[in-house]
Parts: structure tokens; C-alpha cells; sequence
């Protein structure tokens, strides 16, 4: 998924014409203070470290600021700071308004009555997770009528909203459905929410974009996520590929065979630190480098857990003989198999002669590798 | 009897000219399956495995009253398919094709329900009765006729399960496998009424995985209307956790969505667990065994 920063996310808001406040961005104390000594964003102003992380407020990476001076001195604090793992790159500078009341607001999927769902809170300005339920009013969005007058007022009374500020709402409300729709959105969320003087001004964003939708939006592509170097890498070869602590390398196929083989690597005392989905492919090339990257990654022992239907077993067989021909010999690591379903035969014949041997059952075969990779962790 | 598919069957591939419908026609032919027409616009009048191409579905349809499509295309033009196939009339659409962007799936859903059709998948391995008929690409070699229903969230994990069963001596009734994207067609709770129903099928097993609600809802649906006997498995009891889909995600499956939650529910509806793929065939075995002494 591309997460995008705020200043993207508002960005993005301003192309729909949600109500934002007076901003800019800077990526340097000197521009921090140019721009609230032009004018171009009034005093006072806040200031906000540009990071995907939450918890911004109580982590020191937003600061106030009353004179250019001030703001000056607030950026370089910020931009020095490492958020929870993320360098500051950008701050966002923006005017400091009045704020009557905060609420949180945000249209999202919900999975199982299979419908977008706005879901609305009085409760503004704080982590949605803390909010008691009771406090939170969800409305099911159907995609055919979409978003109805109805369920707009359904929200406006939820959050406790009337006359002008309601009408805002209802502006913001057909805002944002267009907007969740036509960029492809997972999730658009505005926490909080101002009610300022008349109306409602969007004070933080925060827009999912799905990846499966990337195809027809070419503007994300080149918004890194919070991808090590070698996910990247696998990223762009159509891997999933994700790395943690662990010494283990496990490639499986498949989403829920990957899971369910870390889940017995994990009972049996194994450590896996990296795992590797192959996905459905009938290229050998692909098992190859798939392979070569697991060889980057430094694994202690490899387990390969293959069950064969798109992605056939003999493929699977000949590019990983020809990886291990590609690994210099002071670079190898144990490696155990598991190939099973289509071409199976033909698979394990190829392994045999290259040396390798297929465990066919999981149980035993995950026991070899955690042996291999030095016992329990 | 089996579920959603049997003899009667006859189905139309979509995509068929590509590598997977080429390939999987083959499969599927093999499987016993009446794939009776394939369909790619521009390709009318050739043949592939003996099937012969259409440029619609509905001229499709009208030739060789073909009743059920398998769905290759490519994920931009997928939806478009799907509409095309429901509006000539089919009534169970399996979408192998991976990657479908989630708003065009909330499209293809409610579209094929407005319409009465069902939607398989996407991103799933389809459905397979053996000895009947298969729509969708699980290997031939896991099947053997038999008496256990498997509902499946999983792909290769599926076949996995399913050979598993095999090699215990037992056979499957119908499988599904539901596929994992975050919209799909038909759920635990769509699926599991069938195989209730289904006089052909004495077991469920029943594969989830972590995330979203699908398996919480599921047992619900068990606790409440079925009687049959229940195995069933979550894949990811130990993955670490995951990227997070955000606040908003969270307050929908609010307090479920984990290996624990499911587990512990599908616990309480009256399911057996198995901690592990290769302990749902015991489980199943003790099960008949009980069920042959009554």
C-alpha cells in the first residue's frame, strides 16, 4: 500500500476541494523562516514533521511557533529528530486557527458487509482505538446509490453538527466519497477535524492508496513505502518479500502456505527471519532470483516449502539448482526442501541429482531445518 | 449432490487463449470437467484443447449454453469481464486472476448479486468436486472422491490440506477455496450453508487465516446452523504482526481479527482446532471413525 505523507495526503485533499488550513511545506529551517516571514504562512503557526509514524504530538515532532525566529529554530529541532525510525525530510508549516471542537472522520472498507464505510466520532483529536464505542457511529456506504442525503445527515448528527457547519459537512462528505473512489483509497482519515468560527478545516490527512490499484494510478509510483532496501528490490521483481529478526529464510508459495509453515517453524523452536513468497509463476528465472535475493538476506538454513499448482514443482527445481550454482561456495547456507502437487516427480528428480534432497512431509521437514539452522532459538 | 458444481456443470473460460487458460483448460478437462466454450474478444473461430473460442460471452452462452465461467483476464480488464459474463446469464463466475483493485471488486459483487450470480474468488484457486467438476486451477493430483467439504481462504495452503486428506485415505465432497483479497465474492457464512445442506458431505473443514473478520463471522454461522461436525485451521498464529491497514481498520474488527480471536471462536461454536495443516486429516479420521460406529 503507498501511505502517503500528510502534506501528500493534503495535497491530494485540495485537488477535491476539502478545507484545509493555510500551509506550506519546507525542508530547511532557513525556508521554515522565509516563509512565515513572507506571510505565505501567518503567525502564529504550528509546525509538523513530515512521517508516516503516529503519536507526532507526543513525540516532540510538532512545535508552535510565534515569530519567524521561533519557527525557525522549531524546524531545525524537528528536522534533527529521528521519528520512530523515520528521518524528517519535510515539515509542514501551517497557520494556528481557533478551534471550537475536534472530531475524527473517515470513509474505509468494510471487509465484511463488502461496502465503504464512513465512520464518525465527537471524539476528535485523539488515537480512534481509545474512543469508547459507544461514541463512534459507523454508516455503510452502498457503491450503486452511494452516498445518500440521508446518511450524510446520519453523520452530522453523530457528530453533533447543525446549520452552517452541517451544510460544510455535507460538502466534505461527497468530497471525500469522490475522492475515496476515484484515487482508489483504502482508507481517508481526518483526525482531527476542526470546527472553526462557520465551517470545518481539515488539520491532519491520511490517505491509503491500494497497490493493487497502481495500474491506473502511475502519480504514486514513485512514493517509497517503509520498505528495507532488498523488499524494494523485491518489489520491483514481483516478490513478497518481508524481512524481520530471525535467522531462518523461508520461500514459500502462496500467502496462507507461507503462514502456516512459519507457524510449525515457530513450534518446533525455529527463529524465521525472512520470508519469501513466490506467488504463482511457471518461470524458473523468477524461482532464480528469488533465491539470490534469500542469498543476500544472510539466512543461517533455508527452508523451501513449495506446494505446486500454477507455480510447478519442476520450475521450482531447475531455478533453484541454478541459483545454487549462482551462490559462491563461501556465501552457502543448509537448505531444505519441500516440493509437493504438480510435477512432483519430475521436481524431486531434479533436486536428487543436484544433491538435494525433498523431505515430503511438513512436519519432518521443518524439523531438519531448524536442526540446520543450530536447534532452537 | 455436491456443492455449487456437479456433472451438469458446463463451463466457459475467459482468457482462454492466454498461458493459465490454456493451461488450466487442459486441467480442467482432464478433472472431467465440460469446458464447452472459451472466450476472447478478437479470437472467434479458433480452437484451443478442442474448445472452441467465442469473441463474447454471450454469443458463448447462446451457442453451448455454457452455465459457469473461470475468469483469467488480467486485473485492469477483470471487472469488465465479470459484467460481461453475469449480463449473458452465467450464474457462477471462479476469478483466478490476482490483484484486483478492491473498488472494482465492490463493482463486480453487488452487480452479480443484483443479478443472482455468484462470484468466486478473486485471487482464488476456484472450486473442485471430484469425480464432477472443477472450475478454477487446484491440481487434479490432491482430489479423491470422498465425504469431507473444505472451505478454504487459502491458495496452495488448500491444496496443502486437501492432498493431506487424501493421503489419509479419505476424500473430499467439494472444496472451495474462497481466495484472501479483502472483497470476495463468496464467504465462510456464503459457503457454509451449501455444504450444511449438502447430502454428499459428512466433515467441514474449514482453513482461515489471520485478518479481517471472515472466520469470526463464520463461526457465528456454525454455532448457530450447522450441525455438522467442524474441523478447522488459521494460518498465522505466529506471523509477527503485520502492516496494519490503519486506525479506521482497526474499529471495524475491532477486537477480532487475530489468530486468537478466531480460534477462540470458531472454539466455542463447536469446532475442532487443529493447531497445524497436518492435524486436520487426525481430526477428520476421528471423526468419521465416530460417526461409522453410530
Amino acid at each position: 500500500m503507498v501511505k502517503l505523507a500528510e502534506w501528500r495526503g493534503k495535497e491530494v485533499f485540495r485537488k477535491y476541494g476539502v478545507p484545509l488550513p493555510k500551509g506550506q511545506v519546507a525542508r530547511s529551517p532557513a525556508e521554515a523562516e522565509a516563509l512565515t516571514r513572507s506571510g505565505a504562512v501567518p503567525l502564529p503557526c504550528v509546525i509538523k514533521a513530515q512521517v508516516l509514524a503516529g503519536g507526532r504530538g507526543k513525540g516532540g515532532a510538532v512545535k508552535f511557533a510565534n515569530t519567524p525566529e521561533e519557527a525557525r529554530a522549531a524546524a531545525e529541532a524537528i528536522l534533527a529528530l529521528e521519528f520512530k525510525g523515520e528521518k524528517v525530510r519535510e515539515l509542514l508549516l501551517e497557520e494556528k486557527l481557533p478551534i471550537a471542537r475536534e472530531l475524527y472522520l473517515s470513509f474505509t472498507l468494510d471487509r465484511s458487509l463488502r461496502v465503504p464505510t464512513v465512520i464518525a466520532s465527537g471524539q476528535g483529536g485523539v488515537e480512534i482505538e481509545s474512543v469508547d464505542d459507544s461514541a463512534i457511529e459507523r454508516v455503510p456506504v452502498h457503491p450503486f446509490p452511494g452516498l445518500a442525503a440521508y446518511e450524510k445527515r446520519r453523520v452530522a448528527q453523530a457528530l453533533g453538527l447543525s446549520g452552517n457547519p452541517a451544510k460544510a459537512l455535507d460538502r466534505l462528505l461527497d468530497a471525500l466519497w469522490t475522492l475515496f473512489q476515484r484515487e482508489d483509497a483504502e482508507l481517508v482519515e481526518i483526525n482531527p477535524l476542526a470546527v472553526v468560527a462557520d465551517g470545518l478545516v481539515a488539520l491532519d490527512a491520511k490517505v491509503i492508496i491500494e497497490d493493487d490499484a497502481a495500474f491506473r494510478h502511475p502519480e504514486y509510483d514513485d512514493i517509497r513505502d517503509d520498505r528495507t532496501p532488498l523488499e524494494e528490490v523485491a518489489r520491483e521483481k514481483g516478490i513478497a518479500f518481508v524481512q524481520l529478526d530471525g535467522n531462518i529464510g523461508v520461500i514459500a508459495n502462496g500467502a496462507g502456505l507461507t503462514m502456516a509453515t512459519l507457524d510449525v517453524l515457530k513450534e518446533f523452536g525455529g527463529n524465521p527471519g525472512v520470508f519469501l513468497d513466490l506467488g504463482g509463476t511457471d518461470d524458473p528465472k523468477k524461482v532464480t532470483e528469488a533465491f539470490l535475493l534469500m542469498a543476500q538476506a544472510k539466512p543461517k538454513a533455508v527452508f523451501l516449502n513449495i506446494f505446486g499448482g500454477v507455480t510447478r514443482c519442476d520450475t521450482v527445481a531447475t531455478g533453484l539448482v541454478e541459483a545454487m550454482k549462482q551462490v559462491p561456495a563461501s556465501e552457502r547456507f543448509p537448505l531444505v526442501a519441500r516440493i509437493r502437487g504438480n510435477n512432483e516427480k519430475e521436481g524431486v528428480e531434479i533436486l536428487r541429482s543436484a544433491g538435494i534432497t525433498s523431505i515430503p512431509t511438513l512436519k519432518e521437514s521443518a524439523q531438519a531445518v531448524v536442526a540446520a539452522a543450530g536447534g532452537k532459538a | 449432490m455436491s456443492v455449487l458444481v456437479d456433472e451438469k456443470t458446463r463451463v466457459v473460460v475467459q482468457g482462454i487463449t492466454g498461458h493459465q487458460g490454456t493451461v488450466h483448460t487442459r486441467q480442467m478437462k482432464q478433472f472431467g470437467t465440460q469446458v464447452v466454450a472459451g472466450v476472447t474478444p478478437g479470437k472467434a473461430g479458433t480452437e484451443v484443447e478442442g474448445v472452441p473460442v467465442f469473441d463474447s460471452v454471450r454469443e458463448a452462452v447462446q451457442r453451448t449454453n455454457a452455465n459457469a465461467s473461470c475468469i483469467f483476464v488480467p486485473a485492469p480488464y477483470a471487472k469488465d469481464a465479470l459484467l460481461e459474463s453475469v449480463d449473458a446469464g452465467i450464474t457462477l463466475a471462479v476469478i483466478v486472476t490476482e490483484h484486483i483493485p478492491f473498488h472494482d471488486m465492490l463493482v463486480m459483487y453487488h452487480y452479480a448479486r443484483s443479478k443472482g450470480a455468484r462470484i468466486i474468488g478473486p485471487n482464488c484457486p476456484g472450486i473442485a468436486a471430484p469425480g464432477k467438476a472443477k472450475v478454477g486451477i487446484i491440481p487434479n493430483v490432491v482430489f479423491r472422491p470422498g465425504r469431507v467439504g473444505v472451505i478454504s481462504r487459502s491458495g496452495t495452503l488448500t491444496y496443502e490440506i486437501v492432498n493431506g486428506i487424501k493421503e489419509h485415505g479419505l476424500g473430499q465432497s467439494t472444496c472451495i477455496g474462497l481466495g484472501g483479497d479483502p472483497v470476495v465474492g463468496t464467504s465462510f457464512v456464503d459457503a457454509l450453508p451449501h455444504f450444511q445442506a449438502d447430502p454428499e458431505t459428512d466433515v467441514i473443514v474449514m482453513v482461515g487465516e489471520i485478518g479481517g473478520t471472515a472466520e469470526e463471522d463464520g463461526a457465528e454461522y456454525i454455532r448457530a446452523h450447522v450441525s455438522k461436525p467442524v474441523v478447522a485451521y488459521i494460518a498465522g498464529r505466529s506471523a509477527p504482526p503485520g502492516k496494519r491497514m490503519g486506525h479506521a481498520g482497526a474499529i471495524i474488527s475491532r477486537g477480532k481479527g487475530t489468530a486468537e480471536t478466531k480460534l477462540a471462536a470458531l472454539s466455542a461454536a463447536g469446532a475442532k482446532v487443529a493447531r497445524f495443516p497436518y492435524e486436520i486429516p487426525d481430526l477428520v479420521a476421528e471423526i468419521v471413525a465416530k460417526q461409522e460406529r453410530r
